[in-house]
């Protein structure tokens, strides 16, 4: 006998069993039989006296679950200096290909994130990405979470390909937007542990010096208070 | 990995039998144990070993339990683990590894834990990570937890060993690979381990220690507690073979990971030697390239250069369209109109005027295109254009080198190899710098040091010769013939064994009667010859007939019989039988008015002695194709872009006459030149069947090779006569530093940062005799060049400049080559 022979034996044998299948539901009684036809309709007419759970969306947004998996977002510490430093583990991570970064130098005239490498192109293509939040866990500075907004759609395809700036989270109320120096005295260490908590003055100072327009400098923030009444 | 390509197979090896993981296993004697368990498939880890490295032993990941018979016969285990990479084996010898062994897998285990006690676990900034041996061993051999919770040792970090090495020295593990590839494969061992203990760390060497006198790089590199920058012309290996992240390069650091990358195998455009290298894209640009193995040809390794000069291609000026000429401005225009107007203007410029003689056309091709290419070209100059003034050679060119390449080179298949010139017992190198102008050509003669008799005729002993052990014989610039002719007895004697090779540089040709010489030398000796030019393309040129004398094959444009046979094969009546002017005479030429029409590819103008703006100015029309927007593109009528070879395939011959040929890396819609010209030659109203490179491919085929009587004769050309430099003059010497500012090295500065800083070398005596101190200027009608004066130990009456080096741009500033006299001032 050869080899595929072998093979195919323990098929037949197989196949044998198969014709003593046996359901692994209860058999019904004589009655059940009789009305197994229409019992779906039950299930209709118990729900006639159940409360609607019909969503009114768009005309009425209700909150999602707190760990909803939305859009994400790429974080800043409380300096307002970028938490991604480019490493694509992210990119890495996902099962979708959705993510694509390249990463650069900070150098002392652009610093933007703690450390020696920032991540200069981050995009999250949403034609791909199914939410399934393997690039949060992958992230080893939390700099990408995902937020609760899942208004993830658009007319064109270009436009779901969201970049960094459409990604980055809104600038806190104290923060002073990168690129500017790291606290004084600090190390990216620091950064990571959670240690700095703050812009110094420093910072404020070097910004003021090379951008003086920075919108979220101090006094930029307080004209634009002021202008709006 | 190890080289035994060309060795003989049928050598009888003594083989000796052992036992790894309960696999019997039988390999030549002396074979380690860590190749010998590779050899059935078994993986011990390490991170010091490497083949073409010496064995250290340094960082004990490979531990393995080893018994072996002892003087009784009985089975004898090691007390302790052994280190598999330093230990050869033995007959009945039985290894157990990490696989059998619990043993060794707890010494590999703990050998792993201390590594990594001081290793920041920066992987996510590291640009090593994804393809790091120390993260996938200690995902395989080390432990899932980490029991240290003291605070790790730190470095400042990057340290930048040069503008293009930089160091981190936390990640390092000692292996050492680094310090052993420096001083054992290139000789440049500027760095080493310093201090002990948990201080331990690779650092640079003092410099006053290395009397580096005058080989200083030019970017600014860290200095650390006890030395120097790095300077050495091989550093990128390093950061090849380093097992982890600890040296990375400027130009990759941060730019990508190795799952981004498509890597596609190729052969490097930079030199002669045809290395086979990996180039590293992603959504088509080039990251990174990598040394491939190649035993036949560079091993394991490849020059900075290889590695490093890529931007060049993607510069803002690289050409996407067409130009052409419209109201004195160059503009871009759609590929047919392009091919249209480059027709029409090479129709007016060459028609039969009312009175007198037909202008002629010209072709100029620089020496880096490939064997294809070069075939279109000078097929278009003899088919379409009518004329032998066709040239590859964008240098110092004679008829004499041009008669020798007929004669001896072209058509004559493989010659002296890699591996012959690894196991000569004697090499001579006349006109050839075995660093600057060889590549790795250099590192596979310092593979010999010790075993190889190295001389070298020139003026000085360079430090690539120093590293070589050379013995030198000093010859002024254009005495070649005469220092070859006078060649002491025991050179002879040592160039009459069997196997030496005389290597002869293309700057022979500077130097009347060289080429004479060198083959009555040989003839006499019995040594052979090998031609090492510096450009990748310049052999191909020379297999394809793109000289003024050459036609495909090796067969002499001068050869009724040739030619005969020639315009056979391409269909044609006749060949032009005008003897045709080689680069030089065809820009003289062009000056002169004589030509109507130009076709140039390749060809960087500041690598000429000529006045070529002017004679592009006195030339009606030119057509230019080129990768980026030149200064002889800009002076063109007509601009075809080509494709760099990343964007195409084609084939390079290297100096051995190995065809090294490369598929596309890149696809883009760039054309290569063979297909360009192809069209032009359509619009032309010719067919030149050069449109793909199978096509070409075949039809040199069936050229093949000269037959007899097809050939040159061979070179017969007087020595020149010393020449006599008047009061404040020298003569000229000159040559090419491998980093220097040729047009394929633009782009990148950190590796020009590694370049040798400029300097002007003459002897104590000139030095003295002309005034120089600290600064010379060295003049000659055009211009004027200033450097740094080194006093160095050489040939009297002659000084040295680098040929194309920050701030000595010769050719174009000086308008001389080597062997000129110019006039030499010390300047304050
Ligand atoms: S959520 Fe999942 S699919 Fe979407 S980007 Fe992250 S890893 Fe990719
Ligand atoms: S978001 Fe996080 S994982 Fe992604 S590149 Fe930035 S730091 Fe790395
Ligand atoms: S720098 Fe790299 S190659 Fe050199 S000793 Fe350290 S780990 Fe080894
Ligand atoms: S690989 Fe054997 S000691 Fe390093």
């Amino acid at each position: 006998m050869s080899e595929s022979d072998e093979v195919w034996k323990v098929n037949r044998e197989r196949d044998g069993k198969r014709e003593t299948f046996e359901s692994n539901f209860k058999k019904k009684g004589p009655i059940g039989e009789a009305f197994a036809p229409v019992a779906g309709f039950g299930v209709s007419l118990r729900n006639f006296f159940r409360p609607t759970v019909t969503e009114q969306y768009p005309k009425v947004k209700n909150p999602t679950a707190p760990r909803y998996h939305g859009r994400h977002q790429l974080n800043r510490y409380a300096d307002g200096l970028e938490k991604c430093i480019g490493c694509e583990l992210c990119a890495w991570a996902c099962p979708a290909d959705a993510i694509y970064v390249e990463a650069d130098s900070n150098t002392p005239d652009h610093q933007v994130s703690p450390g020696e490498r920032y991540g200069r192109v981050y995009q999250i293509n949403y034609l791909r990405c199914i939410f399934c939040g393997l690039c949060i866990e992958a992230c080893p500075t939390r700099a990408l979470t995902m937020t609760n907004d899942y208004e993830l759609a658009g007319p064109t395809r270009e436009g779901l390909i969201y970049e960094k700036q459409d990604l980055l989270a809104p600038m806190g109320e104290d923060m002073l937007a990168a690129p500017h120096p790291m606290v004084p005295g600090t190390t990216d260490g620091d950064y990571y542990r959670g240690d700095v908590t703050q812009v110094v003055d420093a910072q404020i100072e070097w910004v003021r010096e090379n951008r003086p327009e920075e919108p979220t400098l101090p006094e930029n923030r307080d004209a634009k208070e002021a202008s709006r009444g | 990995m190890t080289a035994t390509a060309d060795k003989p197979a049928a050598e009888a090896v003594e083989t000796v039998t052992l036992t790894i993981d309960g696999t019997e296993v039988t390999v030549p004697k002396g074979t380690l144990i860590i190749r010998a368990a590779e050899q059935i498939g078994i993986e011990i880890p390490r991170f010091c070993d490497h083949p073409a490295l010496k064995p250290a032993g340094a960082c004990r990941q490979c531990l393995v339990d080893v018994a072996s018979p002892g003087p009784d016969g009985n089975l004898r285990a090691f007390p302790k683990p052994q280190a598999s990479c330093t230990m050869t084996v033995t007959n009945g010898m039985v290894v157990n590894t990490q696989h059998t062994s619990e043993e060794a897998d707890r010494a590999q285990k703990g050998v792993m834990e201390l590594l990594l006690i001081n290793h920041p676990l920066d992987c996510p900034v590291c640009d090593k990570g994804g393809e790091c041996p120390l993260q996938n061993q200690a995902m395989s051999h080390g432990r899932p937890e980490s029991r240290f919770v003291d605070v790790k040792r730190v470095f400042e970090k990057p340290l930048a060993l040069s503008s293009e090495i930089l160091l981190d020295r936390e990640r390092c593990v000692l292996c050492q690979r680094c310090t052993r590839f420096s001083k054992e494969i290139a000789g440049d061992a500027f760095i080493d381990l310093q201090n002990r203990g948990a201080q331990q760390q690779i650092g640079t060497f003092d410099e006053d220690v290395l009397d580096f006198d005058g080989y200083r790089p030019v970017g600014a590199a860290a200095e650390d507690e006890a030395g120097k920058a790095f300077s050495s012309y091989y550093s990128g290996n390093t950061v090849q073979i380093c097992p982890v992240g600890a040296l990375t390069s400027a130009a990759y650091r941060f730019r990508s990971r190795p799952f981004d990358l498509v890597s596609s195998p190729a052969i490097s455009e930079h030199d002669s030697s045809g290395s086979a290298i990996r180039i590293d894209h992603r959504r088509g640009k080039i990251l990174r390239r990598l040394a491939d193995n190649d035993p036949v040809v560079n091993e394991d390794w490849i020059t900075d250069k290889d590695r490093f000069a890529f931007a060049w291609q993607n510069l803002d000026d690289r050409l996407a369209r067409p130009l052409v000429r419209k109201d004195g401005e160059l503009v871009e225009v759609s590929w047919p109109e392009a091919l249209a107007a480059a027709a029409a203007g090479i129709r007016a410029a060459t028609a039969e005027p009312e009175e007198g003689d037909a202008r002629t056309a010209g072709v100029l091709v620089g020496g880096r295109v490939t064997l294809e290419d070069a075939y279109a070209y000078a097929k278009l100059a003899r088919t379409v254009l009518g004329t032998n003034d066709v040239d590859s050679r964008a240098r110092a060119a004679s008829d004499e080198e041009q008669a020798f390449l007929g004669s001896a080179v072209a058509g004559t298949g493989m010659g002296v190899t890699f591996g012959d010139l690894e196991k000569a017992p004697t090499v001579l190198m006349v006109g050839f710098e075995p660093e600057d102008e060889g590549g790795v050509v250099f590192l596979r003669l310092r593979k010999s040091l010790g075993r190889q008799q190295v001389l070298t005729v020139a003026p000085f002993l360079s430090r690539g010769a120093e590293k070589l052990a050379a013995t030198l014989v000093p010859t002024a610039p254009g005495q070649e013939a005469a220092a070859l002719s006078g060649l002491a007895d025991d050179a002879r004697e040592a160039l009459s064994q069997p196997g030496a090779v005389i290597v002869l540089g293309e700057r022979v040709a500077e130097s009347a009667g060289g080429f004479t010489a060198a083959q009555e030398l040989a003839a006499a000796t019995g040594a052979r010859l090998a031609w090492i030019p510096r450009r990748a393309g310049e052999r191909g040129a020379v297999e394809a007939g793109a000289l003024p004398g050459l036609l495909p094959g090796g067969r002499a444009a001068s050869s009724k019989a040739a030619r005969a046979a020639v315009a056979e094969a391409w269909g044609v009546d006749s060949l032009p039988e005008k003897p045709g002017r080689d680069t030089a005479g065809i820009l003289a030429a062009a000056a002169a008015g004589e030509i109507g029409a130009l076709v140039v590819g390749g060809v960087s103008a500041s690598d000429l002695a000529a006045d070529v703006p002017a004679a592009l100015d006195a030339v009606d029309f030119v057509v230019s194709l080129e990768v980026r927007r030149s200064d002889i593109a800009s002076r063109a009528d007509v601009v075809l872009p080509v494709a760099p070879p990343s964007e195409k395939s084609g084939t390079f011959v290297n100096w051995e006459g190995r065809l090294r040929s490369f598929a596309t890396a890149i696809r883009t819609d760039a054309m290569s030149d063979h297909r360009v010209l192809d069209l032009l030659a359509r619009e032309l109203g010719a067919a030149l069947g050069t449109g793909t490179v199978e096509a070409v491919n075949s039809e040199l085929a069936a050229l093949g090779a000269a037959g007899t009587g097809e050939r040159a004769a061979a070179p017969k050309a007087k020595a020149a006569k010393p020449a006599k430099p008047a009061k404040g003059q020298a003569a000229l010497a000159t040559w090419h530093q491998l980093v220097d500012e040729g047009a394929l090295q633009a782009g990148e500065p950190y590796l020009a940062g590694t370049g040798r800083v400029a300097v002007a070398r003459l002897s104590q005596a000139t030095a003295d005799a002309l005034g120089v101190a600290r600064t010379v200027t060295v003049a000659s009608e055009r211009g004027a060049i200033e450097l740094p004066a080194v006093v160095t130990d050489m040939v009297d009456g002659v000084i040295w400049l680098p040929l194309k080096s920050p701030g000595s741009w010769v050719a174009r500033d000086l308008g001389a080559s080597a062997g000129a006299t110019v006039s030499v001032k010390g300047a304050e």
